[in-house]
């Protein structure tokens, strides 16, 4: 984001507004104001025919409160943050082989990991019920090599969930970490190695903390959509998968509660932006590292 | 240091997860068994049925979906770049609003985006049905083609804007045969990137949809949840994965790999 200094001829005013007007007040009209009335609607009284009555009061907080939203939440951060933990991990030697590998391999890989991307995802999290299907092939060799305990299922319960959300967002923390390993300069192992560092020690001494800003664009870009998840709960989650995304929906659809449901929309969108917050605050700092454009860090 | 057997290991066993569910699909989409548990025999009567006058509202859903992505996407091309070039240019106050504006979207999680745009719809009586689908899709595609038309601004030469104005070229002249020309491919991988984003959206559309027709991921859902025939559903999705490749390979080649993999997230 930072290119040479702005060019006099496309300076003033006056092409600045004309530039921006329409995405600007675009933006503002259909996104930042509803926001802003969502949050303002949790303050407000339930009414069952119009969603919310006159006047302001804690009344919805109260309730949320009252009605254990708290475990919910605990629920969701936890998948959330397991969600993350695995596709972080299980991209790190994946992104490791796509830097290693030759040209003509790592685009192939990298076209295959992209095309799941690209077929409806509706679609996707639906064919999940055929691949856990009780008596389907991956169950049978599941039981056979008894990684799961007979009888148990990989279907409508939380770790279903946990399987069917690492599946969405996978490809979500390959990308980043790729970008990130691939900038690794290789020969700082060696020499770690040479200086008499073990394997581990180089690894989780160099390695770790030289992608540190790929694993943390690769844990936000997988951790902010999982919190929000609807569908896949919704879906292969059952009555003990489901996470706030779904309350919510219950919320507005079956109870007519709008304040409720803005009070619990208020809080996912808070605990999604903290840690973007922190991972921003916690990047600034350093400013020998090139910006990663997928957090977009400092735009100035 | 030796090479190890794990990162290949990893990277198989990922590319094996990713494509399992898509190669069931498939396949079931040939099973005759209803129930997807085991192979039955091979048939094309789940394509049949998909051509059936039963399933006729699924074309339907599908055409009201094409238009909706295509209004959606043009314009969010549209806002898109206009919002990716002020970026660019301009270091103001006005622009980090304007930032944070078009980021966003991107990150706050689209139930509350469905929820938030349903209320003022609701309570101005906007014309529900598509004309609320399409700014609801247009305010979250915005953003993506903003973002991939500033990744492709990063590497504009300026230079050839004073080239253009020195040779006599007046600003409508020059923005028509430069700026636009150099930026189209970043400007069309973007709208494709949008046009596929709204094809796929379910949450945002469930919610400030109102009355009307369904879209076809509305349609899905609800065969999904009801239909007796859902092997239907597979054929379906088998004919769109060959189209959408053949789409998606076109926009892959269009635009630099590296394009489409750091404008960040593409919406899950």
């Amino acid at each position: 984001m930072k290119g040479g200094s702005p060019r006099k001829l496309t300076s003033g005013r006056k092409w600045e507004w004309l530039l921006s007007g329409p995405s600007f007040s675009w933006l503002v009209v259909f996104f930042a104001i509803p926001t802003a009335l969502i949050v303002l609607l949790s303050f407000k009284a339930r009414s069952l025919e119009d969603g919310f009555a006159p006047g302001y009061d804690f009344e919805a907080w109260r309730r949320l409160w009252d009605g254990g939203i708290l475990g919910m939440l605990g629920h969701t951060l936890w998948l959330s943050l397991a969600t993350t933990l695995i596709c972080v991990i299980w991209s790190l030697p994946v992104a490791w082989f796509l830097a290693k590998a030759a040209p003509r391999w790592r685009s192939v890989v990298l076209w295959l990991i992209m095309v799941p991307f690209w077929t409806n995802f509706l679609i996707r999290v639906f064919a999940w019920k055929s691949v856990a299907h009780p008596s389907g092939p991956l169950m049978a060799f599941l039981y056979w090599t008894k990684l799961m305990p007979e009888e148990s299922l990989l279907l409508y319960n939380s770790g279903a969930v946990l399987l069917v959300l690492v599946y969405a967002h996978l490809p979500f923390a390959i990308l980043p970490l790729f970008a990130a390993v691939d900038r690794f300069d290789f020969g700082l192992l060696d020499a770690a190695r040479d200086l008499g560092a073990g394997p581990a020690s180089a690894f989780f001494r160099i390695f770790l903390p030289g992608i540190r800003q790929g694993m943390l664009s690769a844990a936000a870009l997988v951790f902010i959509p999982a919190l929000g998840a609807y569908l896949i709960p919704d879906l292969v989650g059952g009555s003990d998968g489901q996470m706030l995304g779904n309350l919510i929906a219950r919320r507005v659809g079956a109870d007519r509660d709008w304040p409720q449901a803005a009070a619990m929309a208020t809080l996912l969108v808070m605990a999604s932006l903290l840690p973007l917050v922190a991972v921003w605050q916690w990047k600034r700092p350093r400013k020998s590292t090139a910006p990663d454009p997928a957090l977009a860090p400092d735009h100035a | 240091m030796k090479p190890s057997r794990w990162p290949l290991i990893f990277t198989v066993l990922a590319l094996v997860f990713l494509h399992l569910p898509i190669v069931f699909l498939v396949i079931n989409s040939f099973n005759t068994s209803k129930y997807s548990a085991s192979w039955e025999g091979f048939t094309w009567h789940w394509y049949e049925r998909l051509f059936h006058r039963q399933n006729r509202d699924l074309w339907e859903a599908l055409r009201r979906s094409l238009i909706i992505a295509t209004l959606s996407s043009v314009a969010s091309m549209i806002l898109g770049t206009f919002a990716a070039c002020a970026l660019h240019v301009f270091r103001s106050r006005l622009q980090k609003i304007h930032f944070a504006l078009v980021y966003l979207p991107i990150v706050v999680p689209d139930i509350l985006m469905g929820i938030s745009l349903a209320l003022p719809f609701a309570l101005v009586k906007f014309p529900s049905g598509m004309p609320a689908i399409v700014v609801a899709h247009t305010t979250f595609c915005l953003s993506f083609v903003a973002l991939v038309v500033l990744a492709r601004l990063q590497d504009f030469d300026r230079n050839l804007i004073d080239a253009a104005r020195d040779l006599g070229a007046g600003w409508l002249r020059t923005v028509l045969s430069v700026v636009v020309p150099i930026l189209a491919p970043g400007i069309l991988a973007g709208g494709l990137l949008a046009f596929t984003l709204s094809l796929d959206d379910y949450v945002i559309t469930f919610f400030v949809k109102g009355v009307g027709g369904d879209t076809l991921p509305l349609r899905i859902y609800s065969m999904m949840k009801h239909t007796r025939e859902m092997p239907v559903i597979n054929a379906l999705s088998t004919l769109l994965l060959v189209v959408t490749l053949a789409l998606t390979t076109f926009a892959y080649w269009l635009s630099k790999p590296t394009a489409l993999q750091e404008d960040g997230r593409i919406k899950a």
